[in-house]
């Protein structure tokens, strides 16, 4: 059930004085089950490259294919690609807009044609899911905090029980708990339901953590495709184009220079702790 | 007085049916007392939904108090005829920045505001020039706000704001959707305008790391100020910060695990530099593991 890019270019306005190439010759192959990083400058192309996987925008030149079907081709369901495919938009008020959080929710699976119970039932587990108490149920979602619209349009998404689902952004504006939260509760999704998750975001620290292959934008080209150790390896060249790596690389390469033989490929703190209490000991043994 | 005071503040949004009866209220600021000083670098940390962006319109006079009192430079914010002087003394960066793009232009939006203010037109342009260079978007200029990147988007309304040349500028989460790079471009322009200019800044950030550049921190925890200090001070405090769904920087936390194994490091690392240092200074003597105390 892979999604597969096949010389993908998109440009904004084509034609026009005020055309911009947003993606150019994109070629990707995105399997099943995957945890994957999106990360790029800003105006790299990581929201419009998103935008063409559930099929809200589509390619000036080169094609998609969902699971060998290729996109826009004769007889394709748009309808159904955008129910196995979905995306959680950059700004969350772009994707609210029920009078009351609960109905928000319950919008798109009951878009998909599910009973009433089953519709309730997967919003309440969906809200659960993101940390949104009750008391919130039957408010507006515009009389929300910002961190609060976020998990509110993220739940929306969740309750479609998507095969592959995007998040641009999710966690911009959350606190660092609700961070770790929602992260944590997609990995476990990730890992139990064997869906494809796609974590667009300016957080090296979050991509360090949670995914197992990153996809680095550079000016609407794809510049690195890798595993994450391999990827903050290269953090001089993701310095060039506006990204860094986690803090914790840097202060690995600064001990490995300065102090002590470290391993430079830790993500976490916890490996770090333990990678410098391991150097620790060989010097004195 | 400081540039920013608030005494006693409460604030709550009420809200009503279609007949306007009361339906729910949240107490959203809850017994605020503030004393920031002109020339103040301000970061102010809580959990989402602890009372900070309400906090923040208060200051630029967009909310008034339920209860209490907000002064901007000595002027009380509920005073109908000082909200004009208030806006321009407090220039305010939201955080969603599709809420304050004006203009058709790029251009035109960073100029909107000096241009209300009755600023003459050549040093508009002068002041637009020199905000954009300030956050690296004036190649942008003839471009449609509407069209740019979320990133992108931000930048411009923080140039924006520059342009306005106010005392004091409130960020509620300016960075929240840039590059890195972005973010330490913003956070660089806000130290210098603080620097160089002296303005105040309030930036409010869930990025700990920003928060390590600011004189004071103000931690907000259920519309209540919770916690406030120098970042040393706040930062020390891993376990009480993480019950208040916050965090530290990772060197921060570093420092703090490996001192739990038993390593002697002080509390409060803020910088990779100081880390070094510290661990240099313990693993730099050729003491036994045993005195170490890793073992
Ligand atoms: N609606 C639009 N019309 C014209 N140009 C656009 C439009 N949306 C985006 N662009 C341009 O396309 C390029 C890619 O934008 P995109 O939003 O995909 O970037 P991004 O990587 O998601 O950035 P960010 O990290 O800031 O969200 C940018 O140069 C941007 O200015
Ligand atoms: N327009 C509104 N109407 C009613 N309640 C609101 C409104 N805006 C915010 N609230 C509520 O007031 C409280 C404080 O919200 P506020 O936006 O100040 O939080 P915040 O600290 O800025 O959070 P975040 O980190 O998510 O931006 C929350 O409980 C929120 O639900
Ligand atoms: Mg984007
Ligand atoms: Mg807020």
């Amino acid at each position: 059930m892979a999604i597969l890019l096949n010389h993908v270019s998109y440009v904004y306005q084509a034609g026009t004085e005020m055309a911009v190439t947003a993606l150019n010759d994109i070629n990707l192959k995105i399997p099943d089950g995957q945890f994957i990083g999106l990360i790029g400058h800003t105006g790299s192309g990581k929201s419009t490259l998103v935008q063409h996987l559930n099929g809200l925008l589509r390619p000036t030149k080169g094609a998609l294919y969902y699971d060998g079907e290729e996109y826009y081709s004769q007889g394709f369901d748009l309808k159904r690609l955008r129910s196995k495919v979905g995306l959680v938009f950059q700004y969350p008020e772009h994707q609210l807009f029920e009078a009351d959080v609960f109905s928000d929710v319950c919008f798109g699976p009951t878009n998909l044609g599910l009973d009433r119970k089953e519709v309730e039932l997967r919003a309440y587990t969906a809200l659960k899911q993101v940390g949104i108490e009750d008391e919130y149920f039957y408010q507006s979602p515009f009389e929300l905090s910002g961190g609060q619209k976020r998990r509110v349009a993220i739940a929306g998404v969740l309750a479609m029980k998507p095969d592959v689902l995007i998040l641009d952004e999710p966690t911009a504006g959350l606190d660092p708990k609700g961070r770790d939260e929602i992260l944590d509760q997609i990995k476990a999704l990730q890992k139990e339901s064997g869906i494809t998750v796609i974590l667009v975001s300016h957080s090296m620290e979050d991509v360090a953590k949670y995914v197992e292959r990153i996809i680095v934008m550079n000016k609407g080209g794809v510049l690195f495709d890798d595993i994450p150790q391999k990827v903050f390896h290269e953090y001089e060249k993701l310095e060039e184009i506006g990204l860094a790596a986690p803090q914790i690389t840097y202060i690995m390469n600064r001990i490995n220079k300065e102090l002590l033989p470290v391993s430079t490929e830790v993500k976490t703190i916890e490996e770090a702790k333990n990678e410098i209490l391991r150097a620790m000991r060989l010097q004195h043994d | 007085m400081g540039i920013i005071k608030t005494s006693k503040l409460i604030f709550e949004y009420i809200r009503r049916d279609e007949d306007g009866n009361v339906e729910g209220i949240t107490r959203a600021i809850d017994n605020v007392d503030l004393d920031i000083q002109q020339g103040d670098f301000i970061a102010i940390l809580g959990h989402n939904g602890s009372g900070k962006s309400t906090l923040a319109k208060h200051i630029n006079a967009i909310l008034y108090p339920t209860e209490g009192t907000v002064w901007v430079d000595g002027k009380d914010t509920s005073v109908e005829e000082n909200i004009w002087d208030i806006r321009q003394k407090a220039g305010m960066v939201f955080q969603n920045p599709d809420n304050q793009i004006i203009g058709q232009l790029v251009e035109e939006d960073v100029g909107f505001g000096p241009e209300n203010m009755g600023v003459p037109t050549k040093e508009i342009r002068e002041r637009v020039e020199e905000s954009l260079k300030a956050v690296g978007m004036y190649e942008y200029r003839k471009h449609s706000p509407n069209r740019l990147s979320g990133g992108q988007k931000q930048r411009i309304s923080i140039a924006g704001v520059i342009a306005m040349h106010p005392k004091c500028i409130i960020m509620d989460e300016p960075t929240a959707m840039l590059d890195p790079n972005g973010r330490k471009e913003v956070i660089r322009a806000a130290r210098a305008l603080h620097e160089v200019e002296g303005v105040t800044i309030v930036l409010i950030t869930h990025y700990m790391e920003e928060a390590v550049f600011a004189d004071r921190i103000i931690v907000m925890d259920e519309g209540r100020i919770e916690m406030q200090g120098t970042p040393k001070e706040i930062f020390s405090q891993v376990e009480k910060l993480k019950e208040l769904r916050l965090d530290v920087p990772q060197v921060t936390l570093l420092a703090h695990e490996l001192k739990k194994s038993g390593l002697k490091l002080p509390d409060g690392i803020l910088t990779i530099d100081e880390f070094l240092y510290e661990l240099e200074r313990i693993t730099g003597k050729q003491n036994t593991p045993g005195k170490m105390g890793i073992l």
